[in-house]
């Protein structure tokens, strides 16, 4: 096994991915993408769909070859020691891909046979999942709701114990207390010292990740701590409120002194063209338009206000 | 909503049932005509349920509903033709330009060719689109095609739209573009109809239903349903309603 270990290879490195490109046809799903995930991190890949996050997991998933660029898993390399990586390596696909037409328990059993082990060896890992689908352990799979099928689905990821978990989207379509619910298993799951790397669109859980990247049109627009990633936004930044939400919206768009303005729940967060703009001259400006019950304070930004920068500052690079 | 406006879809104890199971557990509600109306709740809760009957696709198992002034028991065609629906699934036809999207639902509604022409321009201006008309579905950006399945789905001018899920996985940019479309046409008397999974969303709604369990929990302006709950956002309020 040593011998095939890369001799530049960083034992505490889960992850370790260099240039790596993926065409398809006309299209770049991964341009030059380079990222590293350390042992034991709860990493997050965050974007929309079509950003290249399903590509990047399967790649690191041995699952699909790159057209450039290395992509190294506890140094081994994903496409000449795809066995080893499969070995190590548990994957929950975005789209729910079990045998329908088995049982739960059947499911599971099949998943833990093909890695040479069984759901009792390997029990303290999924007990607290399992618990909560074994009421249904003889139904069919392709009969359980969504969450169901989605716990079972990490159960046969998990089974044969890997080092590393890839989750793609687990979260997608499901409701706000469900999500909180996964990712408190997550949460458990890296406490026993699993690697997990996981994408989602909903911008609120890259909060829940150690470091994460956000991903748009292929491209890693940035890789921090959630707290930094925020922290980066370079503007100032306001919450704004009036009366009349969307006239706020219109006005502040064609304001002069505007930079951005995007709605954030029942606010608006306004970044001014220039930093001596100050909280009385937006409040002018508002009051002068016919607003009343107007706030404006300044705000820390969040993530979603950064992502939405990068990616407008990434649009207008290849707008010229 | 303002008293003195007119009731456009009134539910007064709808009741669901699938054999010994309750879907729908006696609910009733009402939305004015421009409202933004929010139909929030966990997985399974019973909104899809719901939405199908308001639609003309379903029959209650009891109870009154009328949507668009027709009785949902006796007039669901005409039900069908007052609403637009979109759906997280786009219902455009990948492999048809954009013109020939709006042609085929136009047709399907009846819309005369001059009347489909005129829409057709109208709803692309809008979306600044106007130049694309003659590009095939599948080549257009994921948020072109969702602002492209709502256009497509008010083409008929329908009195309500029904947006189930309607911003699922795009972008943060595009998806504050989409409900500055909806604000847009709400704000010219569409009556929108619309599930989310995003509770920041939630707050642009001007009323909020949120269902557990196959009854409404909760149903409030979003500032009012913080105030009663003491939580200072919809993900609060939504997370101590359904996990109860």
């Amino acid at each position: 096994m040593e011998c095939r270990v890369r001799s530049d290879y960083n034992i505490r490195l889960m992850i370790r991915i260099s240039d790596v490109e993926k065409h398809f046809g006309d299209v770049t799903a991964l341009d030059k993408v380079t990222l590293s995930v350390q042992r034991g991190e709860l990493f997050g890949l965050i974007g929309p769909d079509g950003a290249g996050k399903t590509t990047l997991l399967r790649i690191i998933a041995s699952l699909m070859i790159p057209d450039a660029g290395s992509t190294l898993v506890a140094g081994h390399d994903v496409v000449k020691d795809f066995a080893k990586i499969r070995q190590m390596v548990g994957y929950m696909p975005g789209r729910f891909s079990l045998y329908q037409d088995l049982s739960v328990l059947e499911n599971i059993t099949f998943f833990a046979s093909i890695f040479k082990t069984t759901l009792e060896e390997n029990y303290d890992l999924i007990r607290d999942i399992y618990v909560q689908i074994e009421p249904f352990k003889h139904r069919q799979a392709g009969k359980l709701s969504g969450g169901m099928k989605q716990k079972l689905a990490l159960c046969c990821a998990l089974v044969h114990r890997p080092e590393l978990l890839i989750l793609d989207e687990p979260t997608t379509g499901v409701d706000a207390v469900s999500r909180i619910e996964f990712w408190d298993i997550l949460n458990r799951l890296k406490a026993m010292g699993i690697t997990i790397i996981v994408s989602t669109p909903y911008m609120d859980e890259a909060s829940l990740c150690e470091r994460i990247a956000l991903i748009q049109g292929g491209h890693l627009l940035s890789i921090d701590t959630p707290a930094a990633v925020a922290a980066s936004f370079p503007h100032s930044l306001f919450s704004v409120k009036t009366d009349n939400f969307f006239l706020l919206l219109t006005h502040l768009r064609e304001w002069s002194a505007t930079f951005s303005a995007y709605s954030f729940g029942e606010y608006v967060h306004f970044t001014p063209t220039s930093e001596t703009i100050t909280e009385r001259d937006i409040m002018s400006f508002l009051v002068e338009k016919g607003h009343s019950e107007t706030h404006v304070t300044k705000t820390q930004p969040t993530i979603e206000d950064s992502f939405m920068y990068l990616m407008m500052k990434k649009q207008n690079q290849y707008a010229g | 909503m303002q008293a003195n406006q007119t009731k456009i879809i009134i539910v007064e104890n709808l009741v669901k049932k699938f054999g010994s199971f309750i879907a729908n557990d006696n609910l009733t509600f009402d939305v004015a005509k421009g409202e933004i109306f929010g139909f929030l709740g966990a997985n399974g809760a019973g909104k899809t349920t719901a939405m199908k009957i308001l639609c003309g696709l379903s029959h209650p198992s009891s109870g009154r509903v009328t949507v668009a002034g027709y009785d949902i028991y006796s007039q669901t065609e005409k039900i069908k033709r007052s609403i637009g629906y979109m759906s997280q699934k786009f219902s455009l036809y990948e492999d048809l330009t954009v013109y020939e999207n709006f042609r085929f639902y136009g047709g399907i509604y009846g819309l005369s060719r001059s009347m489909i022409l005129d829409q057709t321009q109208r709803l692309l201006s809008r979306l600044g689109m106007s130049d694309y008309k003659d590009r095939v579905i599948k080549t257009l950006p994921l948020g072109w095609k969702q602002k492209l399945a709502f256009s497509v789905a008010i083409i008929h001018k329908p009195a309500i739209v029904f947006l189930d899920e309607p911003t699922g996985g795009v972008d943060p940019v595009t998806r504050r573009q989409f409900w500055d479309l909806i604000y847009e046409n709400a704000h010219e008397g569409l009556t929108v109809f619309i599930t989310t999974h995003y509770m920041d969303e939630a707050e642009y709604c001007n009323r909020l239903s949120i269902m557990v369990d196959g009854r409404i929990k909760a149903l409030d302006t979003p500032s009012a349903l913080k105030e009663r709950f003491s939580c200072n956002s919809m993900q609060e309020v939504f997370i101590r309603l359904a996990r109860n």
